[in-house]
């Protein structure tokens, strides 16, 4: 048994040490970068002091701090409540048998399989105030144009938008086999009893499926708290930090300019991270309560 | 069955609808400059122009060289790390295996944000920072608990008596590893391989931290470079970006079954 034990410990030693490396330690030194005041000179040469939680403490004295947080909290639910009900509603169109039905499944994939940046520099461009597609259209139905992206009442709607239409496939798949997965009896006794296919659906299909739209939201949840690509390419947080969410502040307050802050950056990441984990936890939990049952 | 053609109807409708992004960034691709400003803009490219793609080709092609190096870079780097483990996890089984799968979980919550400021802090002072390795090693935190996790739900539904026969056969657990239960899950090899491809393929957020400053850069970072000039060109932009989405839009074809798997595995449960 303690053979056993350490030969499969032997093929494990490899991830174990890459964790520890290629996790552990950027981890540990994202925590160290956000109890220091670092400039760019003790950033390279070290040296700089610690000063505890202050860089905590600018960064939620910060009104950007709350911006950040609203616009995440928006962000996340409004992504989240459209890309599940419109990929709920795909996958139960899907699950009907229909000429050419998995061919269309698959091309939906495409907007998920696609670089970030390609997707978000084309829904840039659609969204161009004067030569954009999306206000040409609406030209077309005799709306006034939007200044989509350059309007501080539309950026984040904007940003929205894009980022539904790269997580619907995830949703779509994912519940379409989910629905698979609930046995055909269960549908032909729900019609044997009379019920129509809203009441069938309110009723049968939608509680069975709970299970596996927890995790779709859940995974739905952390892959969105992670957006940074969409939103920086699109608007940069922009304008005046109307679609600024936390991931981007922080890449903003390290990156962004020719002073970076390292110091709040990483503090902003780590609140990120904390809220991250906590969906992680539920996850996990969820996770294990389905093993078990 | 006569509502059939009716649901391919709506079905043919919604995909339109889902890709017509897809179908403008082409269409702008080969718009030429001069009518780019238009308002409102043509839904057809009435007089293409391969401009774009020919300063693709002109400009842009290093770049294409860096993002095939890094990605397949990933791909070997995710596998040889996490093919071993999973084969560990699914079929040795050791005693405490519960908590590492436990950080693998909550590994894959963390937003790349973090992982590259903290790596940024770690590469400064390595002075590592632009290499392509360095770029190789950080793309690969994307997929390396993702990979070990699939493998080993892959690896799972070996038969343990193909494993027993092996060990009875005088082999090892390295050459059961290699020679029976690695080849028996050859999907789950192509499925995370074909992840790692991907996101490394796609990934922006390391390459702008991580690699801005180098004499090789990847893909993302030349489209990156093209929205940030003054003089936004899109039709090479779109150009680029079009040509960005081929290994998405081959892999697509190829390995559909594989993308489906990818996507599920996790979520449902079979």
């Amino acid at each position: 048994m303690f053979r056993k034990n350490l030969v499969g410990w032997a093929f494990l030693v490899p991830l174990v040490a890459y964790l520890l490396l290629c996790y552990g330690y950027p981890l540990l030194t994202t925590v160290d970068l956000s109890i220091r005041d670092y400039t760019v000179r003790t950033f390279v040469h070290g040296g700089a002091q610690v000063i505890g939680l202050a860089n905590y403490g600018d960064v939620f004295a910060d009104p950007v701090f709350r911006t950040a947080l609203l616009n995440t909290v928006v962000f996340t639910v409004a992504s989240l409540v459209f890309q599940y009900g419109i990929g709920l509603a795909l996958a139960l169109f899907f699950s009907r048998r229909f000429r050419l039905s998995a061919t269309l499944r698959a091309l939906f994939l495409v907007p998920w399989l696609l670089p970030l940046i390609v997707s978000a520099s084309t829904w840039a461009w659609m969204f161009n105030s004067e030569a954009g597609v999306v206000n040409a259209a609406l030209a077309w139905f005799g709306l006034d144009g939007v200044n989509w992206l350059t309007s501080p009442d539309w950026s984040l709607v904007s940003v929205i938008v894009a980022n539904t239409w790269i997580g619907i496939p995830f949703n779509l798949v994912v519940l379409y086999s989910g629905l698979r997965n609930i046995p055909a009896e269960v549908h032909e006794a729900a019609a044997l009893d009379g019920a129509s296919s809203w009441q069938a659906f309110r009723h049968v299909t939608f509680p069975m499926l709970r299970p596996v739209s927890a995790v779709t939201l859940l995974l739905g949840l952390v892959y969105t708290l992670k957006v940074f690509d969409i939103i920086w390419i699109m608007t940069r947080g922009g304008p005046g930090g109307s679609s600024t969410t936390l991931a981007t502040w922080s890449y903003e307050l390290g990156f962004g300019s020719m002073l970076p802050r390292f110091g709040p950056s990483s503090a902003v990441g780590n609140v990120l991270i904390l809220m991250a984990v906590v969906a992680g936890l539920v996850y996990v939990r969820s996770q294990r309560h389905r093993e078990a049952s | 069955m006569t509502r059939s053609w009716w649901h391919t109807a709506v079905g043919l409708l919604l995909t339109a609808v889902m890709l017509f992004p897809v179908y403008w960034m082409v269409n702008v691709s080969l718009t030429p400059p001069g009518d780019m400003r238009k308002s409102p803009p043509d839904l057809f490219p009435g007089n293409p122009t391969f401009e774009g793609y020919a300063r693709v080709l002109d400009e842009q092609l290093p770049y294409f060289g860096t993002s095939l190096l890094v990605a397949l870079g990933t791909v070997v780097l995710t596998l040889a790390l996490a093919a071993p483990a999973a084969y560990s996890l699914a079929k040795l089984r050791p005693r405490g295996r519960g908590p590492l799968t436990f950080v693998l979980l909550v590994a894959q919550m963390i937003p790349g944000i973090i992982m590259a400021l903290g790596l940024y802090g770690i590469y400064v002072k390595l002075g590592i920072t632009n290499t392509v390795w360095g770029l190789v090693f950080a793309d690969s935190t994307i997929a390396v608990p993702f990979a070990v996790l699939i493998l080993t739900s892959f690896m799972a539904s070996v038969p343990d008596e193909v494993v027993q026969a092996a060990r009875i056969d005088g082999a090892g657990a390295f050459r059961t590893f290699w020679s029976v239960v690695l080849p028996a899950s050859c999907n789950g090899v192509v499925t995370a391989g074909l992840f790692a491809f991907l996101w490394a393929w796609s990934d922006f957020v390391f390459a702008a931290t991580l690699d801005s400053g180098g004499s090789m850069q990847p893909l993302t970072l030349g489209i990156y470079r093209y929205i940030g000039n003054n003089n936004q060109e899109w039709n090479a932009i779109m150009a680029t970006a079009v040509v960005a989405s081929v290994p998405a839009t081959a892999l697509l074809v190829l390995a559909q079954r594989f993308v489906a798997a990818g996507i599920t595995s996790g979520a449902v449960k079979d």
